[in-house]
């Protein structure tokens, strides 16, 4: 594939690298040239010096062929802009773009950037992880069904406790997939399996059902 | 009408006094406040009674602390493009302003927005044509 980074930051040159390895056709865009000559010095030439986000740069580097164009600057301004163009103005198929700012999420989707990446959620959720008393982790998203798999403890002193799979009324949507307990091997839930104090459920929800899935298992 | 202008620089500045002198209900937004002085100096307007806010016009809190819930019209005159366009799609498409206003230096960039729905104005086109015409004509 060929695919276009935009942004010659730390991001950008280690998604370069990891992805150079897997054998893709890759271009960095870059403004600094002291972080071009960098670059190019490292990973050979493969860094254009140039703002990402003007359409005569991208026309310049045949973003009409690329397959794929990845915005990482540390700004989400630049990060939405650069992405707009390649997706209006050269069709690239896939536009996929770093924010910083959580609450840019919706704008991005609304103007049509096919993926973001929040740096900041990203490391909220492995926060969220380790702290045992975090009632409900989002392990992962499924893009484009509206569905997501996440993880419930259930508390010591859960209402919970004692009961099946079938007594307990899930919302809509929801599907317990794996039932996690110490010292044993996984569980995967059968309509007569009891729930144990400190189960791990892992479950396939969406994020309107997410709050009542994790009221109804916690006993709350 | 209700006013929210990003960027207080001198086109903002004076767009800010010149829309409060003829009785609208301006406020202003940038991130720094040392650019309000613009707002009372130079002298050629009457010094500015709407309300200046320091915050960053592209982070919808400051948005929303702005009024922009109750804006009429939102204008984007920060000097860096991406930054204006940005504002615009989130007065647009977040906060449903019924009328936004956006400077893009870039005039292909300007082009681009403009068919993607934005009212954009590339001050480069503008002035290099007026310059084009005093000096042709």
């Amino acid at each position: 594939m060929y695919i276009i980074v935009i942004g010659g930051g730390r991001v950008g040159y280690y998604l370069t690298r990891a992805l150079l390895d897997e054998g893709h056709e890759i271009l960095i865009i870059e403004k600094n040239a002291t972080i071009c000559s960098t670059i190019t010095e490292e990973l050979g030439s493969i860094c254009f010096r140039g703002d990402g986000c003007e359409v005569a740069t991208l026309e310049e580097i045949g973003t009409g062929r690329a397959d794929m164009l990845v915005a990482v600057t540390g700004d989400d301004e630049d990060n939405l802009v650069a992405c707009q163009v390649a997706k209006h103005r050269f069709n690239v198929p896939h536009t996929i773009a770093r924010i910083r700012n959580p609450q840019n999420e919706s704008l991005f989707k609304k103007m049509g950037i096919d993926v973001t990446v929040s740096s900041t959620n990203v490391i909220l959720e492995q926060i969220a992880e380790e702290v045992p008393t975090h009632p409900l982790t989002h392990l992962l998203e499924i893009r484009h069904k509206g569905l997501e798999i996440v993880e419930i403890k259930i508390p010591p002193d859960s209402g919970t406790i004692g009961k099946t799979v079938k007594e307990l009324p899930l919302p809509a949507g929801s599907v317990l997939s794996l039932i996690i307990r110490k010292a044993r091997k996984p569980i995967i839930p059968a309509p007569n399996t009891t729930f144990k104090a400190e189960d791990q459920v892992i479950a396939v929800t969406n994020p309107k059902s997410e709050e009542e899935l994790r009221a109804t298992l916690r006993g709350e | 009408m209700k006013v929210v202008i990003m960027g207080c620089g001198r086109v903002g500045a004076w767009l800010a006094r010149s829309l409060d002198a003829d009785g609208h209900s301006v406020t202003v937004l940038d991130i720094d406040s040392y650019s309000f002085r613009r707002l009372s100096f130079p002298r050629q307007l009457p010094d500015f009674k709407g309300t200046a806010l320091v915050g960053n016009g592209i982070d919808q809190e400051s948005l929303r602390r702005a009024g922009i819930e109750q804006a009429d019209v939102f204008v984007a005159l920060t000097q860096g493009d991406n930054r204006n366009i940005m504002a615009s799609q989130i007065a647009r498409h977040i906060f449903n302003v019924p009328r936004v206003l956006c400077r893009i230096y870039d005039p292909l960039r300007q082009e681009l927005f403009t068919s993607l729905g934005l009212e954009a104005i590339s001050p480069t086109t503008v002035f290099a044509q007026i310059l084009k015409e005093r000096l042709v004509s």
